[in-house]
């Protein structure tokens, strides 16, 4: 049984050019080949894309939910990274 | 809906080996509550884990027996134009199928599990898809009436609790929308055509009726599942709300068509604004449901021989892909 | 004949082809061995469909009779379908579909290249659409059929058989008939005898690739392209023209 099983992919789009690459969906494949050709006929079928990548799902590496507090929360409090930290009077142009 | 066997299956499968805790079980409920979206690596009680697979796991099924229907009418289909739309339909239900199974496989059941258990008939699939294609307007009635019911349940389904779900069903939703308006304009086009045509769309409503109705599920007194669903927003709506809107949708548009409606106690009530309707044969629900449907086995025995005929050639895909990657390697 | 009448008739053999192997691949849905598969072939139909639709299309406003997509699909009598014998065969198990859409496709792709650089421009347009498509399609059923040939003993041993068993029903794509020959003359159509060298060389590649052989068959069925089918058509037309014929002037 386990011989038929192929792996998972996932698949990436670019819908036009100019933009990224963004998660789509995932399909089974045998090979790599395959799997582009399965992203093509199942996730272009209505002019979604321009260019597609797939990638073995068990070759993406994950962030840790459990880590979540660790990872992300101290990104929270360095707001003045943010163009809105800062008063500029009323004014002041090209700033 | 394509997942009505949730209402009656399983009662309580939860054995659990890491007891939940009190804590975790509220923290949980609070971001439920929150509407926050879960993702697939993130804490869920086990039994919300269960409740999603065997549910996603009954549309994505139910989306492949779907196809056989019909499927049924591609060779036959009376046009040109009418054989591409549906076959892009049937394709679509294939998609959809594979959308879904893989949203269920982010929770950590694999697809071939998933296929085995439809296969061993230990899962379900909607009641509505055992039911004979006899006719060409049959196609046109699945669109109108299946399809129209289908989207009243997945509309809601956008929106769920569980990420991988409710995005997987926003691309169904966004691709079927099509699907109920191609059924309906062959409803039209019969409608309006000769009298045989028009004699073949009564027959078709006639059949797809109470079937279509019964695709909501049992009635909300009767269906287990329904509360703790709607609390972990997997569910939105209930069964009888979701049929009672699909009934007054429909009979207005079947008056359109010029069809009668095969229910003789069908009245719309001033003082409600709702349309009253007469009970649904539950034991024919439940028979078909039980496997014993006029289709049950015909669309099982496809299936499993489609999927038992198909192994040399994914085992031959295997095999060749294993080559190549050792030839790679050395 | 003019040679309008003979581009007509061309046309629709065109057509016959792309519709009958859509028919045929059909029959197929809900029962490939794989999810992914049921789209690809959709697609793949959905391609030789829409095809045939535009060949259908275009030979009736040629011909000048009002006929439509429909009446040529469903108003003619089998023997009036001029479609290669190759794409009317039953579609047997999967490793039969891969060889007969390789075989074909191969020839199919060099015919649609050249009849982009035929003299008549609707033809060569309509042409250079399929031809995006079907290169796609080879390349599927290409790879496919290595990895049936390279796969497992069991794959291997119902390739070959497969490729056996479809060979002797290429020798008429070859075959150039008068048809052929006046759309070559006065169109600047498809050279049968240069497709054919390329074919040879296109086909024993990716035979090759597949490990598997070319057959030895040297006997070749002929009759598609006049008219002549194989017992199994009659049952493709009956099915496919059920409805139309039983309701005739319905409206679907």
């Amino acid at each position: 049984m386990s011989e038929q099983v192929w792996p998972l992919y996932e698949v990436f789009i670019r819908t036009r050019g100019g933009l990224s690459h963004r998660h789509a969906g995932s399909v089974h494949a045998a090979d790599d080949q395959m799997a582009l050709d399965h992203a093509r006929d199942t996730y272009t079928r209505r002019s979604e894309g321009v260019s597609l990548w797939v990638v073995r799902s068990d070759r993406i590496v994950a962030s840790d939910p459990a880590e979540t507090a660790a990872f992300f929360e101290p990104a929270e409090d360095k707001i003045y990274r943010h163009p809105t930290f800062y008063d500029i009077p009323d004014g002041v142009e090209n700033l | 809906m394509y997942t009505q066997g949730l209402d009656k299956a399983g009662k309580n499968e939860v054995a659990n080996a890491d007891p939940e805790t009190a804590e975790q079980l509220e923290a949980f409920q609070a971001r439920i509550d929150a509407e926050e979206k879960i993702e697939a690596k993130d804490w869920m009680p086990e039994a919300y884990r269960r409740t999603l697979i065997r549910q996603i796991s009954q549309h994505a099924h139910s989306e492949i027996i779907g196809m056989q229907p019909e499927g049924n009418w591609l060779t036959r289909a009376p046009s040109l134009k009418r054989k591409a739309i549906l076959l892009a339909k049937v394709q679509d239900e294939a998609g959809h199928g594979l959308y879904l199974y893989s949203a269920a496989e982010t929770l950590g059941v694999s697809r071939d599990q998933m296929v085995a258990d439809l296969l061993s008939g230990k899962a379900k699939y909607s009641s509505i898809f055992n039911y004979p294609t006899l006719g060409w307007a049959d196609i046109g009635a699945i669109g109108w009436l299946v399809d129209g019911a289908a989207i009243m349940n997945q509309i809601p389904l956008c929106r769920c609790s569980y990420g991988p779900y409710a995005r997987a069903m926003v691309r169904v939703c966004k691709e079927e929308s099509f699907h109920q308006r191609q059924g309906f304009e062959i409803m039209l086009t019969l409608c309006r055509g000769t009298a045989e045509q028009k004699a073949m769309a009564q027959d078709a409503l006639k059949r797809f009726w109470w079937p279509s109705l019964m695709m909501f599920g049992p009635n909300d007194s009767n269906s287990t599942h329904s509360a703790q669903s709607m609390a972990w927003k997997i569910k939105r709506f209930s069964n009888d709300e979701l049929r009672q809107k699909f009934v007054d949708i429909t009979v207005r548009q079947a008056d359109f068509l010029g069809l009668r409606v095969p229910d003789d106690k069908l009245a719309f009530n001033d003082a409600t604004g709702h349309y009253e309707f007469s009970e649904i044969d539950w034991q024919e629900f439940f028979d078909v449901l039980a496997g014993n449907g006029p289709c049950n086995s015909q669309r099982m025995a496809k299936r499993r021989s489609a999927h038992e005929d198909g192994a040399w050639v994914r085992e031959a895909a295997r095999a060749y892909a294993d080559k190549r990657a050792a030839q790679a390697a050395a | 004949m003019t040679p309008e009448q003979h581009l007509t008739a061309y046309i629709l053999r065109l057509g016959d082809n792309a519709l009958v192997l859509g028919q045929r691949m059909l029959e197929l849905v809900a029962a490939y061995p794989e999810l992914e598969e049921e789209l690809a072939n959709a697609n793949f139909a959905l391609d030789y469909i829409g095809q045939a639709r535009m060949f259908y299309s275009y030979a009736g406003e040629l011909e000048g009779a009002g006929r439509s997509e429909d009446d040529f699909a469903y108003f003619r009598p089998e023997h009036e379908f001029k479609n290669l014998l190759l794409v009317e065969q039953p579609n047997g198990h999967f490793g039969d579909t891969i060889v007969r859409q390789v075989l074909f496709d191969v020839y199919y792709l060099g015919l649609l290249e050249a009849l982009t650089r035929c003299s008549d421009q609707r033809l060569a347009e309509i042409a250079a659409r399929a031809e995006k498509e079907v290169r796609y399609h080879l390349r599927h059923s290409a790879q496919w059929l290595v990895r049936l040939g390279d796969g497992t003993e069991e794959s291997h041993r119902k390739a070959q058989r497969s490729l056996d068993g479809l060979w002797r029903f290429t020798g008429e794509m070859f075959a150039a008939d008068a048809l052929d020959e006046a759309v070559l003359a006065s169109f600047g159509g498809p050279n049968l005898a240069d497709i054919a060298a390329d074919w040879q060389k296109d086909i024993s590649t990716i035979v090759d690739e597949a490990t598997l052989s070319i057959p030895q068959e040297t006997h070749m069925a002929s009759g598609g392209k006049q008219g002549m089918h194989t017992e199994h058509f009659g049952y493709l037309v009956a099915e496919m023209q059920s409805l139309p014929r039983t309701y005739p002037g319905a409206t679907w």
